[in-house]
């Protein structure tokens, strides 16, 4: 499945792009967050939330929607 | 249960004491309340490391935070016998001591709305996607973590 992976805040000093689209083999949110990993090892050292089709998912969470995001820590008000 | 339509909470730039008061305006012919309560957030010239914040640029994950507010209204006219609520938030630069947001919430007695804007305010900065760059004199910068 072509992921469209969002990023925000911080994280988009860390990819440089605020969206890309990814190809996805695997199952897990876990499995992306390591494949993200090995794209941008920085990232790991960061600390965020992921959303599927905007709403927050655990690592085992399967992917099953190809709208994920990730989500440094909220700041609004 | 009540339901309403998402509605779109953000706004270029920062809030203006205008749009405040017009807001407070058009409530004039809605007589059966009797106590509006109003929360303002503003930008704060927080000094970090001997540097001063100048301003906060908001961004948000539009489509997921405009779903969280909705979600939170729904829950706060659920819990409060409110009459009305609106909701502002800024995106974009916002320079310290202007307003990024803006609660409005109105109801038949004063009762309900000094609990419900606590509510809404806390949900705000615990479930919303938005993020925040505090932007420093020297245009360096860091990234706002609520607390």
């Amino acid at each position: 499945m072509n992921l469209n992976i969002k990023y925000f805040g911080m994280l988009t000093e860390v990819t440089q792009c605020r969206e890309e689209t990814i190809e996805f083999t695997q199952n897990t949110v876990s499995e992306l967050l390591n494949a993200l990993f090995s794209k941008y090892p920085s990232l790991k050292e960061k600390n965020f939330q992921v959303a599927q089709n905007q709403t927050l998912v655990t690592k085992d969470t399967t992917i099953s929607n190809p709208e994920i995001a990730l989500l440094p820590p909220f700041a609004g008000g | 249960m009540k339901t309403h339509n998402i509605k779109n909470v953000f706004k270029e730039g920062p809030i203006s004491s205008e749009f405040i008061a017009n807001s407070i305006a058009k409530h004039q012919s809605k007589t059966t309340i009797g106590a509006h309560n109003i929360f303002l957030g503003q930008v704060r010239a927080d000094e970090i490391d001997e540097k001063t914040v100048t301003s906060i640029e908001y961004t948000a994950y539009k489509d997921m935070a405009n779903e969280k507010f909705h979600e939170i209204r729904e829950a706060a006219f659920e819990k409060y016998n409110l009459t009305c609520m609106h909701i502002y938030h800024s995106l974009g630069i916002v320079k310290s001591g202007e307003i990024c947001l803006f609660v409005f919430v109105s109801s038949k007695r004063r009762k309900e709305v000094f609990p419900a804007i606590e509510y809404i305010v806390n949900a705000i900065k615990a479930h919303v996607p938005i993020f925040g760059k505090e932007v420093f004199e020297d245009a360096s910068h860091q990234w706002k973590v609520n607390s």
